[in-house]
């Protein structure tokens, strides 16, 4: 295939906006002289508010409302942006009497200027029952403290949710008979492996401005991966039509999923539809990193099952996901826990993956890159190193006879065939470019320091199957130039310019014709939005199609102007050729006859759903130097060979494959989550939570071995999310090589590895 | 209290509050490029030149800059623009709420290091955070531009944030979708 | 979010102590850490119309004004050489380029914080602190006072130092340190070394048994780390635990005793 557009490294159609600084974030573009809306946050993980009072906070000069759960509908409903019906439970008010998290919203407070809000949060005084809290999750599950005693709570979906029990969800799957295979086997490594409730700390914090429009509307601008979900729960939360919200992004200063989560607009919106007054909320970064939506902290337990000869045989996988106070994508972020780990392995007989997800009264978790896979792929790309040490196997070779290879039927992976796979290929290069073979497992400096290396695979999911909906709009204009509305966000990846690139791969044109209108409820055509891994795979097909029927459209109206029958005539960029002759009826020509007595319209709008999601699959390899007198760790070289099918636009997805080793390597050894006894999160800003600088991540090489999936748009899968899983398993890989200990909790620090025993534990 | 502060070559003289952050001064006077990303001098987001220095206009009373020199980005366009074509052509500015603090800085670091080797970069902007690109994409730009500026001879080297053939800033389409996208 | 009702920038020393007795007064610094608190201050004293700026060296000491930034102490020829690059070492991992532009050393010295590389690496370097009424004392001392209303005015460096070193270690190359270690050969020959991060504010621990008065050797760092591991008293935080950083101690202890002697048996 001769590509134009696509495959090649063109520049972000924003990029020169965004490096010159221009006002295109939401608190840029906004009046200034709007309402401005914080809350008060419980101090307390587990109360109930006896009393609130705030007369005075009203006298303050300034203070335009202050909103408590007397206040807002007593209907349950959830943050989730996911498609209806939501597999998150609706626990949710907008202000609820009772608090279940350090953090929790006690009342709203609304007023002209940030002075005068600070001073009325302080003036409101509140009596609480404190209640006994349950901040272990470990003994969640059938506790007698209840998170969600309430009657009002609902499941939508069949997920096993039970407030009665603290769950949020519970499920078993698996085929074969796993006891019975494992009983079989020569070795089974069993082990549990523990990570923590990760912060996407996007840099922008979460932030929503809204207004009434000129038809009585709410209007709401906010950062937001979703729009057309923010409508539906804006719409659940206040109990109001969805006709009367419009839901609209601006550029967002990052997303990771975290903005997948309705978790600042519902305070304005409420605000501003009270009030009828403009009003915007900012986060504070404490409150982004104590009030949010980040990664669920599990615990997986797995056993694998090989024979000597290392065929794997047998894998038993169950997880506890702790989704704290409230269930936001807690009943679908523990699946992939087990359905994008287990399928990396293609000669496994038996599986079973059982799950439960678990209340708390900690900061309830929500949606990060990777979504469950990260979890689960360091619990069993670990085991599987483990597994080559008791094997005493070359943990590549053991791979190269195990993986999934395309063909292959991958049934913990819901019965999906691997279409497109080239795994195989990525492990081979990795090795080559990281010199596995001279490398493996470490050498010894001599000065206390030991170089070593360490190896994991990864798979993610293309969008979800029968679920998401992507769209794209594509109309022809006058001079010929075109416009594509898209309801998925561009968060800073891309997006908005690979869709582009692939409309102008169809149209023949070169990228620069391409407009791109992003996401707004009231002209985009409707997409679940960019979460899943779904905006290349999913919304990419949809602009193809559309494009497709477009040039149809063009086509006929060139025949008419031509005088021939569609037979007569063909499509290329510049317009529509009749091929008897070589006369052209240029763009020009057909966009301005279609604007004069012309019945036939230039627009086209086409949505796309997949039945499958075609995993990505990567291979991540690590070279450390560990410095065993004080345990620190430095990354001296990370390459990650991608499988992402077709490679729409290499600049973007390398920078994306970087950009998610270093999440993954901030993950593993640096970002930690820890709480007091009494549920105050200790890591609540950036200078307690260590996202990692530039001298924290050591050199990031990446290069990509394409497979061609033939359900993707151009031949690509997916490549958001699955670039954070293997930082986790290899380094701890390395880790060991380099101590012979194994960490299965992390962040690895340098204390565990200088204090903790075999099994990482620090004694008391 | 009263102040006189020349901000991008434009003298400003205000009655400001004693505990008005510089970033909040600067932003209600246009300067829209400078960024909060955290309230603990962490992020670098807000970096901004006062006298010549990069500070963290977060940490800086608005009074204390009385009698100062600021430079946001607004005040170094083409600089900005010159310097971020390299970053665009590695497509490491991805969200670009980091990138007007980055670029401010990397600016005060060519100024003080003209041809600084990977180490000094990675040092002098350690302090500017960034969650999208991994720094590697941005390293990557750095070394182009010094590049660059290095063979400087523009017949050879246009100036990317000048060409057209990868999208360039100025386009019909671009142009339209900042109209647009407008609410 | 912090108050401030008024801002004094002093004309003098004498207007700028008389403000500071008040207990809703403030003396600000870099304004790094002030700003991050929730206090309300009633007026805030800015020393910089002062000239406490400069760095300036003769034959016997460096003397530096309280309103020095951390950067102009990290790119000082005088320091750099001085230090053996000790200076830069330790002031190098704070946060960044642009915030040390702004800390100043008064603020850092005079905050005496726990986790202060600058307090650590001003210990072991023997330095004495000038303030405006109670005049020059050892930083030593100082380090070990309440923090009062007088003002820091300047840092002196006696020229008394034969070699120094710096290490710390940290959980990421920017963050708080974990623990900081500096250690100094004064011309007499005694060594000491400071110890901060611990989490408490640093201490100096002499050579007081002579574990080192016949010349380093590997063995004898070590022993020497031990003992200055045995003598500090370190606690827990969320960065690590107590007995790490015992370790940890006698670690750079050792590191910087061979880095300052060579290393051979």
């Amino acid at each position: 295939m001769n590509l134009k557009a696509v495959s090649k490294p063109i520049r972000k159609k924003d990029a020169m906006a965004l490096v010159t600084g221009q006002p295109v974030y939401m608190d840029d573009m906004i009046p200034g002289n709007c309402l401005i809306v914080k809350v008060l946050r419980s101090p307390h993980a587990n109360a109930v508010i006896e009393d609130i009072e705030f007369d005075r906070a009203l006298k303050i000069p300034g203070i335009e409302a202050v909103y408590t759960w007397k206040d807002v509908p007593d209907k349950r409903f959830t943050m989730a942006g996911q498609t209806y019906p939501e597999p998150s439970p609706y626990d949710r008010l907008i202000l609820d009497r009772h608090l279940r998290y350090v953090g929790d919203t006690v009342a709203i407070v609304a007023g002209d200027t940030e002075k005068a809000v600070d001073q009325a949060l302080k003036l409101i005084k509140v009596r609480y029952r404190v209640l006994e809290a349950l901040l272990d999750f470990r003994v969640a599950k059938d506790n007698a403290i209840l998170v969600h005693p309430e009657e009002n709570w609902e499941s939508l979906c069949p997920v096993g949710a039970d407030n009665k029990r603290n769950l949020c969800a519970s499920q078993v799957s698996g085929h074969g008979d796993v006891e019975k295979v494992l009983s079989q086997c020569d070795v089974v490594v069993d082990q549990t492996y523990h990570t923590k409730a990760c912060q996407q700390a996007m840099m922008e914090t979460f932030r929503t401005y809204c207004s009434i429009d000129q038809y009585g509307r709410l209007n709401i601008l906010s950062s937001t991966q979703i729009v057309f979900h923010v409508r539906r729960i804006i719409s659940n939360a206040l109990g109001i039509p969805k006709s009367r919200i419009r839901v609209a992004k601006p550029r967002i200063g990052g997303g990771f999923g975290a903005k997948q989560t309705v978790v600042a607009e519902i305070f304005p919106a409420f605000v501003t539809w009270k009030t009828g007054k403009p009003s915007k909320m900012i986060f504070t970064r404490e409150e982004s990193q104590t009030a949010s939506s980040p990664r669920h902290e599990m615990e997986v337990h797995v056993k694998v099952g090989a024979m000597k000869d290392g065929r794997i045989r047998a894998v038993d996988l169950y997880t506890l996901s702790n989704t704290g106070a409230y269930g936001e994508h807690g009943p679908t972020t523990v699946g992939l826990s087990g359905h994008k780990s287990i399928p990396l392995y293609g000669l496994v007989e038996a599986h079973r993956f059982a799950y439960d997800v678990v209340y708390s009264n900690i900061m309830s978790a929500g949606a990060y890159r990777g979504y469950g896979a990260t979890q689960g792929i360091f619990a069993l790309e670990s085991a599987v190193n483990e597994l080559a040490a008791r094997l005493s196997m070359d943990p590549v070779k053991l791979r190269m006879m195990n993986m999934v290879r395309e063909g292959q039927v991958m049934p913990a992976y819901y019965g999906e065939t691997a279409g497109s796979c080239a795994l195989n290929r990525c492990m081979e290069r990795a090795g080559k470019m990281i010199g596995w073979d001279e490398k493996y497992p470490f050498q010894d400096l001599g000065n206390g320091k030991v170089r070593s290396v360490g190896v994991a695979m990864a798979m993610q999911g293309s969008g979800i199957s029968g679920v998401d909906v992507g769209s794209a709009t594509i109309k022809m204009n006058e001079e010929g130039y075109y416009t594509l509305s898209i309801g998925a966000a561009d968060m800073g990846t891309g997006c908005d310019t690979i869709l582009a690139q692939m409309a102008a791969e169809c149209m023949e044109c070169p990228v620069e014709n391409i407009a791109v209108l992003g996401a707004d409820t009231d002209s985009s055509p409707y997409d679940s939005g960019s979460y899943a891994s779904s905006t290349t795979y999913v919304t990419g097909k949809a602009v193809e199609k559309a494009c497709r029927k477009l040039k149809d459209q063009i086509v006929a109206i060139g025949a008419e102007l031509l005088e021939a029958s569609l037979e007569e005539v063909q499509f290329e960029g510049g317009g529509v050729r009749r091929l008897s002759d070589g006369k052209l009826a240029t763009l020009q020509d057909i966009g301005t006859r279609s604007m004069c007595g012309s019945s036939q319209t230039l627009t086209v709008t086409e949505s796309n759903s997949s039945p499958t999601s075609p995993p990505p699959f990567m291979v991540g390899m690590v070279e450390i130097e560990l410095d065993k007198d004080t345990g620190h760790v430095e990354i001296i070289d990370y390459v990650a060979v991608v499988d992402c099918g077709t490679v729409i636009n290499p600049n973007l997805a390398r920078v994306q494959t970087e950009g998610g080793l270093a999440q993954g390597i901030g993950m593993a050894l640096y970002e930690n989550v820890q709480y007091n006894e009494r549920g105050r999160l200790y890591e609540n800003s950036l200078m307690q939570y260590k996202i990692p600088t530039r001298l924290d991540v050591g050199k990031l090489r990446v290069e990509f071995e394409s497979s061609y999936e033939p359900t993707g748009p151009f031949g690509a899968k997916s490549i958001g999310e699955i670039v954070i899983n293997t930082p986790s398993p290899a380094l701890a890989h390395a880790i060991y090589n380099a101590t012979g200990k194994w960490f299965r909790e992390l962040p690895i620090t340098p204390e565990k590895i200088v204090m903790g025993d075999k099994d990482g534990k620090i004694l008391p | 209290m009263k102040i006189a502060v020349t901000v991008n070559g434009k003298r400003i003289e205000e009655d400001v509050p004693c505990d008005l952050l510089l970033i909040d001064f600067l932003r209600t006077h246009g300067c829209y490029s400078v960024k909060r990303g955290c309230e603990t001098s962490n992020c670098g987001l807000c970096t901004v030149m006062m006298d010549g220095i990069p500070v963290l206009s977060c940490s800086v009373l608005t009074v204390r800059a009385d009698g100062c020199t600021v430079e946001t980005l607004e005040g170094l366009k083409e600089e900005a623009a010159q310097f971020g074509a390299f970053i665009a052509d590695q497509g490491a500015e991805q969200c670009g709420f980091c990138n007007p603090g980055l670029i401010m800085n990397a600016i005060a670091l060519f100024r003080e290091y003209p041809d600084p080797d990977e180490e000094t970069i990675r040092e002098y902007l350690a302090g500017n955070l960034c969650r999208c690109s991994g720094y590697e994409g941005q390293l990557r730009g750095i070394q182009a531009f010094l590049q660059w500026r290095r063979k400087g001879d523009a017949k050879h080297f246009q100036d990317p944030s000048q060409r057209d053939d990868r999208g360039h800033q100025a386009s019909h389409a671009d142009s339209l979708l900042y109209q647009e996208g407008r609410p | 979010m912090l108050t401030i009702e008024n801002y004094v920038k002093a004309g003098s020393l004498e207007e700028a102590y008389e403000k500071n007795q008040k207990k809703t007064s403030r003396i600000i610094g870099g304004m790094l850490w002030l700003k991050m608190s929730r206090m309300r201050v009633q007026t805030a004293i800015d020393l910089s119309g002062l000239g406490f700026d400069t760095i300036e060296e003769d034959d016997r000491e460096i003397s530096m004004g309280a309103m020095v930034t951390l950067r102009q102490l990290e790119t000082h020829a005088g320091l750099l050489e001085y230090t053996e690059g000790s200076m830069k070492e330790s002031l190098r991992h704070i946060v960044g380029v642009q915030f040390r532009n702004l800390a100043t050393l008064g603020g850092s010295i005079f905050g005496r914080f726990g986790f202060s590389d600058v307090l650590t690496e001003f210990l072991a370097l023997g330095a004495e602190v000038e303030l405006y009424k109670a005049g020059r004392i050892t930083l030593e001392e100082f380090s070990k006072m309440p923090v009062d209303r007088d003002i820091l005015v300047g840092v002196i460096l006696p020229k008394k130092i034969e070699k120094s070193a710096y290490l710390s270690l940290r959980n990421t190359s920017t963050d708080f340190p974990v623990l900081t270690c500096g250690v100094s050969m004064l011309s007499d020959g005694m060594i000491q070394a400071s110890i901060g991060a611990r989490p408490g504010r640093a201490v100096v621990v002499k050579d007081k048994e002579g574990i080192l008065k016949d010349g380093i050797t590997e063995s004898r760092a070590k022993a020497f780390g031990e003992y200055v591991s045995g003598e500090i008293v370190t606690g827990s935080n969320m960065r690590a635990g107590a007995e790490y950083r015992k370790h940890l101690a006698e670690v750079l202890t050792r590191r910087c005793i061979l880095k300052i002697g060579g290393g051979q048996e």
